[in-house]
């Protein structure tokens, strides 16, 4: 079973109805116990960095979701919830995140080019780092996937398994041990994104990256 | 790099997909739902619901097949038409949309872009403005084009985008339904305005029109049409097929 957690941070729908769409048995739930039968986590999240880290700890689910990592349940974070994953953020300040990924969230502006508009918003392709991740067994280098967002995972390279060039190298997709996060919404990123999404809830606890 | 969009328009009324010749003498083409999927098949980057619904029932039909769509088809989807308050924004993206855009709505109340930016995000929030020439000035024009705001156009985009807007969709009232082109004037003028992407809209007759579109203005970031898709005048894989061989950032 699949469940995405629901903390009160943005809509669901698309995401619930995207893993519908590949078969899997999907949940969206806030409910400890069923998010501790699930094989796979989705952590989801839009808007701002320091309101979403804050409902997921006024709900408790923060130190659920570290314990669940760290005993190997296999979690994916979408968009925002990527960027939770991370050690801290710079969005408006500085704000703790849950530190299961050793880098840190900045603004985009610090590294593109002055000319190129913020957010990054619409269709880029993906480059492939270091080994091919298993989170991309069903797609192939070049394929592209749907961003928008103005801040980025920085100091993460060990953890980069995806880029997205927009006049700098963005973080588009991270791995570290049983932990994944795609800054782009496979949901809305068509039959590539779904490719991904069967593909993270087709890998077992146990297969690390 | 970041690809061009294409973005059809579907215009629905009462369940069904219509689209005017500069907004007047509709048609009835097909299915919302089955043309969402068949463009979301053959290369659309996105797709916009347009409801034009006057009635409750009809706009509880249209957030059915809103709902309906969001469940076969995973491209973003934007909505407009009908959207005038801060409670029409949260009825849409609860079926599905990723994107809300407002036009008259914004017009009568000019706090609702920068209320639902502000709940939502300014990336949610597109801007529809359609524009005419009244003597030499591009002006805002309201209610599906009839009635003329006297409101400068590119000092208005510019305070939307001011408020949080987070893209903007120029539909030229003078170009729409003619196909003879994009207004490259009048999105030049509004490119040189806002940071934020630039969709253009109303024009287009052809695949041409398209590659004169970004090759001409580089930083217009999409380009959207209803017609010419619904009838098969352009196919949109060939379209894409073509801007890719013009070397335009595309997604095949």
């Amino acid at each position: 079973m699949v469940a995405i957690i629901d903390y009160g941070v943005g809509n669901l729908f698309s995401l619930k109805s995207s893993f519908a769409q590949i078969g899997a048995d999907v949940v969206v739930t806030d409910d400890v116990e069923v998010l501790k039968k699930a094989d796979h986590i989705i952590l989801p999240g839009v808007g701002a960095f320091e309101d979403a880290a804050r409902k997921l700890h006024d709900c408790g689910l923060d130190k659920i979701l570290i314990e669940m990592a760290h005993s190997g349940k296999l979690i994916m974070g979408i968009c925002l919830g990527m960027q939770l994953l991370f050690e801290k953020s710079y969005e408006y300040g500085e704000h703790e995140g849950l530190g299961l990924i050793k880098g840190s969230v900045r603004p985009i502006e610090d590294v593109i080019p002055k000319d190129y508009k913020i957010p990054h918003i619409g269709w880029n392709a993906l480059d492939f780092k270091g080994e091919k991740s298993p989170l991309f067994s069903g797609i192939s280098e070049g394929d592209h996937v749907y961003f928008v967002h103005s801040f980025y995972a920085s100091d993460c390279d060990d953890a980069v398994i995806a880029t997205s060039e927009y006049g700098a190298d963005l973080t588009a997709a991270v791995a570290y041990k049983n932990v994944y996060g795609c800054q782009f919404h496979p949901e809305k990123s068509g039959n590539t994104g779904l490719a991904i999404l069967k593909a993270f809830v087709e890998m077992k606890e146990g297969d690390l990256c | 790099m970041i690809t061009k969009r294409i973005i059809p328009c579907l215009d629905v009324r009462d369940g069904r997909v219509v689209k005017g010749v500069n907004f007047e003498g509709l048609h009835d083409v097909s299915s919302p739902v089955s043309l969402a999927k068949f463009y979301s098949d053959n290369g659309a980057d996105e797709l916009v619901f347009y409801d034009i619904t006057a009635s409750s029932d009809g706009r509880k039909l249209f957030t059915d097949i809103l709902c309906e769509t969001a469940k076969s088809v995973f491209i973003p989807l934007t909505v407009g038409g009908g959207i005038n308050t801060v409670d029409d924004f949260d009825r849409v993206l609860k079926c599905g949309a990723d994107k809300v855009s407002v036009n008259s709505g914004a017009i009568r109340n000019p706090d609702l872009i920068y209320e639902a930016a502000k709940l939502y995000g300014d990336q949610c929030v597109v801007l529809s403005a359609d524009v005419k020439r009244v003597d030499g000035v591009f002006r805002i024009f309201a209610k599906g084009g009839r009635e003329n705001t006297g409101m400068e156009a590119i000092e208005w985009i510019k305070r939307c985008v001011g408020n949080g807007a987070g893209e903007v969709v120029v539909n030229s009232i003078d170009t729409d339904g003619v196909k003879q082109g994009f207004d490259l004037e009048m999105l030049q003028a509004v490119c040189d305005a806002v940071s934020v992407p630039v969709i253009a809209s109303g024009g287009a007759g052809g695949i041409d029109d398209f590659i004169t579109l970004f090759n001409t203005l580089p930083k217009v970031d999409a380009g959207l049409a209803a017609s010419i898709f619904h009838f098969g005048e352009v196919k949109i894989s060939d379209l894409k097929a073509e801007m890719k061989k013009a070397n335009i950032p595309t997604r095949l």
